[in-house]
This record gives structure tokens, sequence and C-alpha cells, in this order.
């Protein structure tokens, strides 16, 4: 009889939902932190005006395997370097799933894309799509039951 | 961390215990998610911390919602990095009901400490589960003990009986109330009441607080224990030997204690004859907040010190480690025995099947039951001696049948 057992209980999708910068616009973090509650994820909201570093700092300890920043004043191209850069920091950049929300230009996708960011969701993607852009790509872990 | 995809858990958990004992949080962050998961060789990996757990304070902070209790313990985080001590804080919230799902909003209040890496805050969903959820929290404030934290913090709405287990593991604890609230004074008639060793009236700039004042005087010190009373700062001096109140040796404690006392006695079934009679016992203590201006905060942390020293002085604290390590023994047992029974379930079926077979008139329930425990009760029965020593002296193990049960 296993030591571990009563395990039969599959993970949730772990997810941070962060608001970074000064934008004060967080309806549509709301929207997005009940839908990704009703698919079953486990969502950890950040609050307003977070600094990238305080954002870092909540998905290193929450230990999320998403990391979904919602960022709605145009200063995606300062702000989420900074959060890629503080992941990489503590080593969970590879392990974290990082999309973003908002109003990101289509001229400024193809540098988020490369710096690392999974997938932009712009106004009005369906929820579906993000929901399930999140079950089929959350990482997996090593640790994972199979 | 690039583990090898083995199974080879207990290799892995050393690497991971030892990243923790080092101080990394992204180690801290992973072991209690496998706590939380429950994944495999989670057990193994409680036990390696074991050894490195029993130096942090550790307070339960319980309350209805909107009483204040994430701003609180923002603050709380706050006052007592200013003294140098590193804090770990476990928010537990509740899931939804429908899709397992949560939304986790206590980061949302924690303010004041951001950015500082010395205070690790976890929010932890209920998931649905039933009991299980009060491990995890117990094994995640392990895990912040072993990483050296000195002030853990753990945060629950006090609506359940879930809830109330979870904080009872903790050192001390704290109930936040807010003027105003009616149902307050009704969470604290059902039950909080007793489980108190710190009540907060926070938001005491609302209206009303003279009035939660009095009643809570009135619910605290109604058994005519002669207890010191509330003062509105929180500071009445040490507490000691005032009520017959708390403490495990309620009952049998201060001598102007009323006969009455019966009532008072309050936590946990640990009330233990051994400890002696002049122990001095904890009266209750009520320290009023204003949590989002910051006031009263320090009285608060005041009442804290002071109920640490009087576990510490009157050998309460021992008593209580104790009964939460009991209460934890009993639990893992319960779990185990658990999932045996859900084996044997599976086994003869599934508990589907058998439930039709109930309603086929077959069979009734108690048949049913007695005949799925009953393999495990032959082993118990038969004296099976466990796998290290025989430590049951009722029973003369004469044979060992194999085989699992």
């Amino acid at each position: 009889m296993s030591a571990d057992a009563g395990r039969e209980r599959t993970r949730p999708v772990r997810c941070l939902i962060a608001k970074v910068g000064l934008d004060g616009h967080d309806r549509g973090a709301h929207v997005i932190a009940r839908a990704f509650r009703d698919a079953g994820f486990e969502v950890v909201y950040s609050g307003l005006h977070r600094a990238p570093e305080e954002i870092v700092q909540a998905a290193i300890q929450e230990d999320v395997d998403v990391l979904g920043i919602s960022i709605l004043s145009g200063a995606h191209d300062t702000l989420v370097p900074k959060v890629v850069e503080g992941l990489e920091e503590y080593g969970a950049f590879s392990e974290t799933l990082l999309i973003v929300g908002g109003i990101i230009p289509e001229e400024d996708r193809d540098d988020l894309r490369e710096m690392g960011v999974a997938a932009i969701f712009g106004p009005g993607t369906p929820m579906q799509e993000t929901i399930d852009f999140v079950r089929e790509n959350a990482p997996v872990r090593p640790d994972d039951p199979a | 961390m690039t583990e090898p995809d083995s199974p080879d858990a207990p290799d892995r958990n050393r690497q991971l215990v030892a990243s923790l004992l080092d101080g990394e949080h992204r180690a801290l962050a992973r072991v209690i998610s496998r706590i939380e998961d429950r994944a495999p060789g989670h057990r193994d990996l409680v036990s390696r911390l074991h050894p490195h757990t029993g130096d942090a304070a550790v307070i339960g902070v319980t309350g209805s919602p909107g009483a204040g209790k994430s701003t609180l313990v923002d603050k709380l985080a706050a006052a007592y990095r200013d003294r140098g001590n590193t804090v770990g804080v476990v928010a537990v919230d509740p899931a939804s009901p429908y899709s397992g799902g949560s939304v986790l909003g206590d980061r949302i209040r924690m303010a004041a400490t951001v950015g500082d890496m010395d205070v690790f805050v976890r929010s932890m969903s209920a998931r649905g589960r039933l009991g299980g959820l009060s491990t995890a929290t117990t094994d995640t404030v392990h895990a912040l003990d072993a990483f050296g934290k000195d002030v853990v913090l753990v945060e629950t709405v006090g609506a359940g009986q879930n809830e109330v287990d979870i904080v009872r593991t903790a050192d001390t604890v704290a109930v936040v109330v807010q003027p105003g609230s009616g149902d307050d004074v009704q969470m604290l008639k059902a039950g909080i009441l007793e489980i108190g060793d710190v009540f907060v009236v926070n938001k005491a700039d609302m209206d009303g607080v003279d009035r939660l004042l009095a009643e809570l005087e009135e619910m605290l010190h109604r058994s005519g224990s002669g207890g010191a009373p509330v003062d509105a700062g929180g500071h009445h001096g040490p507490a000691v030997g005032a009520g017959g109140h708390h403490g495990p040796t309620a009952g049998a404690s201060a001598p102007e204690t009323g006969p009455d006392d019966g009532d008072a006695d309050g936590r946990e079934s640990g009330s233990d004859p051994e400890t002696g009679a002049d122990v001095p016992s904890w009266d209750p203590r009520v320290v009023t907040t204003v949590a989002t201006e910051g006031d009263g905060i320090d009285d608060l942390v005041d009442a804290f010190d002071a109920h640490a020293s009087y576990l510490r002085a009157s050998g309460a604290g021992r008593e209580r480690a104790r009964s939460r390590h009991a209460a934890e023994i009993r639990r893992l047992v319960r779990e185990d025995a658990n999932v045996l029974l859900d084996a044997e379930i599976r086994r003869q079926g599934g508990l589907d099947a058998l439930a039709e077979r109930v309603l086929a008139g077959d069979t009734d329930p108690y048949t049913v039951a007695s005949r799925i425990v009953e393999p495990i009760a032959d082993c118990v029965d038969d004296g099976r001696p466990p796998r290290e020593a025989a430590d049951d002296p009722d029973t003369t193990a004469e044979r060992g049948p194999d085989g699992d049960a």
C-alpha cells in the first residue's frame, strides 16, 4: 500500500492574474479571473497597481503554472520584460506559461512573443479560446503524476 | 530546477528540502505545491521537514468575511518585519463548489509588504476537499517553519468546522470581529468564542464599538471567573492568573474560578491534569484596531507576545503541541484508513453498484458496510502485528496474516 495514497485528484491549473503598472482598469482582469475559476482553475488575483517585481514575487511564492498579465496602459514594452527577467532570475520562467491580455498594438506583438509571451489575447477574444489555450499549454511539471 | 523526470521521489525530495533549507524561495513554493497537491512522495517530504520545525510562532487569524482579516494580516506582517522577524502567511479561501476553481484574493490586501521576499505569502484554496484542507495547511505551516520563518500567520474565514480546525492548529488564535455586524456575535456564540486567545475588534472607528466590546466582555466573562475587564487598548497587563477561561487547565485552575466554570473550558480536548494546579491560565485579551490605518497593531503584537510567553511559562504550549500532534496522527491514520476502505469498496464492485443492490432490495446499507469493513477489522482483531513492533498491549499477536487488507 503506497504511502502516498489518496492522490487520484489531478492538480488544478494555478494562475496568477496580475495588473501591472499604473493602469487602473481591472474589469477585464476580474472577468478573466472569474471565467478561469469557473473553468476549475485556481486563480490568484494580484490587485491593482503592482510593480513588476511584485508580480514576480507573487508568481514565485504562489508557484503558479500560468501568469496572465493584463495591461491596458500601453506600457507593456517596458513592464513585460521586467517580469520576464524577474522570473528568469528565480529560474521559474521556463515553467511558467506567460500570457498577456489587454490592448497590445499589432506591431508590438512579435516583440512580446520573442520575449517569451506565449499568447496575447486582445479585446473580443472569446473566453473559451483563452481557457482552452491555458488548458492545452499549462506546463507539466516533472513531479506531476502521469 | 531541472529535475530529471524519474520516479525517484526520495532523491528529488532530498534535493528539494536541501534547497528549501538553503533559503530558496522557489524550493519553498514548490514544496508547498507538492504538499497541497498531495503529490507522490509528499509524505516523505513532510517527514524530512519535520526535524527543522517547531521554532515558528504560529498565529491563526479567523473571523467572518469582511471583518478585515487580510488587511490585518498585512499590517501584522509589516509590524513583525519592522522588528526584524521573517514572516510566512497562509491565506485560505473557499473554493467554488461548482467548478472546484477559486479566486484567491487575499493578495489584493497585501500592500504593506509587497516586494519584500522575507514575507512569504501563499494563497490556498479549499479545493472542495473536506478535512484534507487542515492537513495541507498544517503541512504548509511546517514548510514555512522549516524554511526559518519566525512568525507564520494563517488566515481563514471562520465559517465552518474546517476553518476552525485549521486555526486550532495555531499556537495563538486571533478572532477578528467588527462593530455593527450581528453576524459576528452570532458567530462567536456558535463556537468561535472558545477558540480565541485574542479577540480583535477591528474597524474600531465605526459606530457600535462600545456595544460590541460590552457584548464581548459579557461573553468572555459570563462564567464568573472574575477575569480582567476588557480594555479598549488591549493593555491589561499580563493576563495570567486572572480567569479560568482558557488553557489546558480550565476547570481545575485558579482558585477564584467559580464552580460554574464548566462551559468556559474551551480549547481542544487537551485539558491535562498533569500540568499541575497552579499553572497560570490565560485570560483572552481584547484588542481594538483600525487595520486600514494601522491603529492598534502594536497592541495586537503585544497581545500575541504575551500569549506566547504564557504558552512557554505555563507549559500550555507544550500541551498544545502535543494535542496538535495527536490530532495530526489521528487525521493521517484516518486518511489512510479511508484509502483502504475505498480500495475495498472498489474491490466489491464500487459504490454505485453496491447502492444499486440496496435499491433493488437485495441487501441493506448496514450489511454492505459491514462486509466492506470486515476484512480490515479481521486484521485488527487478529492482532496482526504492525510492521515495527506490537504497540497495542490489548491484542496478543499470535499470528500475522500476510497480505494487504
